[in-house]
């Protein structure tokens, strides 16, 4: 079991985060973040979703570091924190590594385009007239 | 209607796996009640008073035969023989069994059913007009968009943990059939020098502040429809409150800000996602406009219903057949083609339990639409039902099929038609019982009902107003009182495009109390009306103060109120 | 007034009462308990993981028997009024 998860490859799983952002902050007044290399997204309560909007506009924004989310969060979460852009977990509870994995691989199609490279289904269903100028 | 493709049955399937594997955790011992709540939340269960209720979706309230003749299984095998239509046009279920509910939602797999945010701070079924495809008065059909709305919301990763539910409705006319305004998100298809796009409402609500939607844009193009809604959901999901689960809905973030402050946030996001590439191209929206092609209707079909039409050969004599008269007088309305017409199936017989339908009659149900109405059937927010394109020719088979099966009850929009929720019957979150409230207001209504005229009367057990009290012209609001069950009077709301909210008279009343207060009202409303005045337009015209005065001012009257 | 212990079955969702033992559906079989120790059982039946909505609630001892005090209670160990058919129980709701 583990705390610490790395969701995708641009996780550094031997840093620390440079800044801790709060669910209640604005990501888009904070400044130097490109400087940064790690930043966390704090959830305090599953409950609060605001981190899945933080961390998106992160990527939005250009972030290309390590966007880490940190607290109450479990496998089931797993799916939407990649699709926002997350790339680590470091979780109050561990996780079996396996299950994380296996909640990852879950869905193979995805509905809407978000912070990850899932091309959305429409996308898929209309390759020619769906290019998107990455 | 909307088929799945591959890539739909595997999203569907996949999630019935994921349940099935936290479901297995939770059996297990390895993943506790907690944790667990939430995700069977997420599937629409729910542990209620006295067993486990599932909230199947139907999307914007639209069924096939073979998905209903599904649903009467379900009932059988997995239930106790009936099923409750709801007020956001799902179904629901109250006795499953925890152990066997992936198995259950496996089998609506197969025929392109779910129960995915049934429940849960996430966007919710997308209702829609009850009519369309068939409404006379509609600007195109809405729910290529609904279903649009449905897989843009499903598993959406940034709004899946929002302040508390959301929810859309998509119409297509200035009628308004689906109380949108009185939804998180309404849309309104309207066309703007040819163009199609969307008049566009935030805010609106029932429940403990009910407030109806303003609107945030007046024209959004069609193309920007999803972009938009994600800015739209984006601002709520940042700025929504947290702290108090009575302020966190969309309604409060929009009051407290202002409409118009509310709206420049909206654009400003918009600005910004709508770089991103979220909408959809025309060739999707194109894809699932197909599914909603009309069905092969028939050409060169007599459509009068003239009875006086001596031509008229293809209908009965309904000098004979006074029960079928009736009901087509009441449940059945114009079609846009002609020769068709719009059946509306009555779930309110009086005495019975509002929106509740047994496994045969759904069968029953499933044939008809199977037979008689291309293969569709309908949902409504009243928790009725309807076959939306029946051949005139055909309306006295399906009265037979109807009225055999306990289905023909002619009381569309009448006193006796009420909407309940389940109330305390059922219901945990419930302060008082709703359903036998509507029974006996249907009793007692059923005699005057003709004379009564449209009346909109509707019950809600707590203040989550899942009943829609505040919408009805008769909203009636159960509240605990010192332990014991009360009941609130309010007049004079609106879920029609007239949308306005109802108004509390004054002191509650308990059971008996409450039964009485309405049959005040409705003879008050009989010696004030006047001529073709609904009881909506008489309160509307002259306030409380009569009804009031008719409820309260006969203060010598021990059953009146409890202070 | 009396104190007695409640919750929902994990699998089929059932109404139980604590009966001193074990857990029956029948309130009849209730037994009236002290807070504190209606307090310990109630914590030690959560951490099991098997019965959900755990909650001691008011009764009042009524013909000798257990009558709870809320309307809530009384359905719930009933079943829906409007459903008699399928009532769990001959019991006095109202």
């Amino acid at each position: 079991m583990a705390e610490y998860f790395a969701i995708d490859d641009r996780a550094l799983a031997s840093l620390e985060p440079d800044v801790v952002i709060g669910p209640g902050e604005d990501v888009r007044v904070h400044a130097d973040l490109g400087n940064h290399r790690v930043i966390g997204i704090d959830f305090p309560k599953w409950r609060d979703g605001r981190g899945y909007s933080s961390a998106r506009m992160l990527r939005e924004m250009g972030f290309a570091g390590d966007i880490r989310a940190i607290g109450d969060l479990t496998v089931d979460q797993l799916i939407f924190l990649k699709r926002s852009g997350f790339s680590s977990l470091a979780a109050d509870r561990p996780m079996d590594p396996a299950a994380a994995q296996a909640a990852l691989s879950r869905f193979p199609y995805v509905y809407q385009r978000a912070a990850d490279s899932m091309a959305p289904a429409w996308a898929l269903r209309h390759p020619a007239v769906s290019a998107v100028d990455e | 209607m909307y088929q799945y493709d591959n890539i739909d049955q595997a999203v569907v399937d996949a999630r019935v796996a994921e349940y099935r594997d936290q479901l297995e955790r939770r059996l297990s011992g390895a993943l506790d009640e907690d944790h667990f709540r939430p995700l069977r939340l997420k599937n629409g269960l729910y542990l209620q008073m006295h067993a486990y209720m599932l909230r199947v979706a139907i999307p914007y309230g639209t069924l096939s035969g073979q998905q209903m003749r599904m649903l009467g299984h379900v009932a059988r095998r997995y239930d106790r023989g009936y099923g409750h239509f709801t007020t956001r046009q799902n179904i629901q279920y109250n006795w499953i069994r925890l152990h066997e509910s992936a198995d259950l939602l496996a089998e609506l797999a197969t025929v392109e059913m779910h129960a995915i945010q049934t429940s849960g701070n996430c966007i919710r079924n997308i209702s829609s007009d009850q009519y369309a495809g068939a409404a006379v008065d509609e600007v195109e059909d809405p729910r290529p968009w609904a279903e649009l709305l449905r897989q843009w919301s499903s598993f959406h990763p940034e709004f899946s943990y929002l302040p508390r539910k959301f929810k859309i409705a998509v119409i297509a006319s200035d009628t308004d059939r689906a109380a949108m305004k009185l939804h998180d998100i309404g849309l309104q298809i309207v066309q703007r020098d040819g163009e199609t796009g969307f008049r566009v409402y935030v805010g609106g609500g029932m429940g403990r502040t009910p407030i109806v939607a303003p609107v945030i844009r007046e024209f959004l193009p069609a193309g920007d429809f999803l972009s938009y809604c994600e800015a739209i959901l984006r601002v709520y999901n940042r700025y929504g409150r947290r702290d108090n689960i009575y302020k966190a809905r969309i309604k409060i973030l929009v009051h407290d800000l202002g409409a118009a402050e509310f709206a420049r946030q909206v654009e400003e996001e918009h600005a910004h996602v709508k770089t991103l590439g979220l909408d959809a191209p025309e060739a999707e929206i194109a894809r699932i406009r197909d599914f909603f092609a009309p069905p092969a209707f028939q050409t060169g079909l007599s459509d009068t219903l003239d009875r006086s039409d001596p031509d008229f050969a293809l209908w009965p004599d309904f000098a004979l057949w006074p029960d079928f008269a009736l009901w087509v007088d009441r449940q059945v309305v114009a079609h846009k083609v002609p020769g068709y017409r719009i059946v509306n199936i009555s779930l309110k017989p009086v005495g019975q339990i509002p929106g509740d339908a047994s496994a045969d009659q759904m069968d029953v149900l499933a044939d008809l639409a199977e037979r008689y109405s291309f293969d569709e059937i309908r949902v409504t927010h009243a928790q009725n039902l309807v076959l939306p394109h029946v051949r005139a020719a055909d309306l006295k088979a399906v009265w037979e099929a109807l009225n055999a099966a306990g289905l023909a009850d002619a009381n569309l929009d009448l006193a006796t038609d009420i909407i309940a929720c389940p109330g305390m019957d059922y219901c945990t979150l419930a302060n008082a019982r709703s359903i036998p409230v509507a029974q006996q207001l249907a009793r007692l209504l059923a005699p005057r009902e003709s004379e009564l005229g449209e009346l909109k009367i509707k019950v809600s057990g707590c203040i989550n107003g899942c009943g829609h009290h505040h919408a009805g012209h008769i909203g009636i609001l159960g509240v605990d009182r010192k332990g014991n069950e009360n009941y609130q009077l309010l007049l004079g709301g609106s879920g029609a495009e007239d949308t306005s909210l109802a108004q509390i008279l004054g002191p509650g009343f308990d059971e008996a109390g409450i039964v009485g207060a309405v049959e005040r009202v409705t003879t008050a409303y009989l010696s004030l009306r006047a001529d073709g005045e609904r009881f909506l337009d008489t309160y509307r015209r002259l306030g409380a103060a009569p009804f009031k005065a008719a409820v309260y001012g006969a203060a010598v009257n021990g059953e009146a109120a409890h202070g | 007034m009396v104190k007695l212990l409640t919750g929902n079955e994990l699998l089929r969702g059932d109404v139980l009462w604590w009966d001193g033992k074990g857990w029956s559906l029948s309130i009849a079989d209730a037994v009236a308990l002290e807070p504190a120790e209606g307090a310990s059982i109630l914590e030690r039946e959560a951490a099991g993981e098997r019965i959900s909505d755990l909650a001691l609630i008011d009764a009042e001892v009524v013909g000798g028997r257990f009558r709870p005090v809320k309307i809530r209670e009384r359905i719930r160990g009933f079943g829906p009024t409007v459903r008699p058919d399928l009532a769990v129980a001959e019991q006095d709701w109202r």
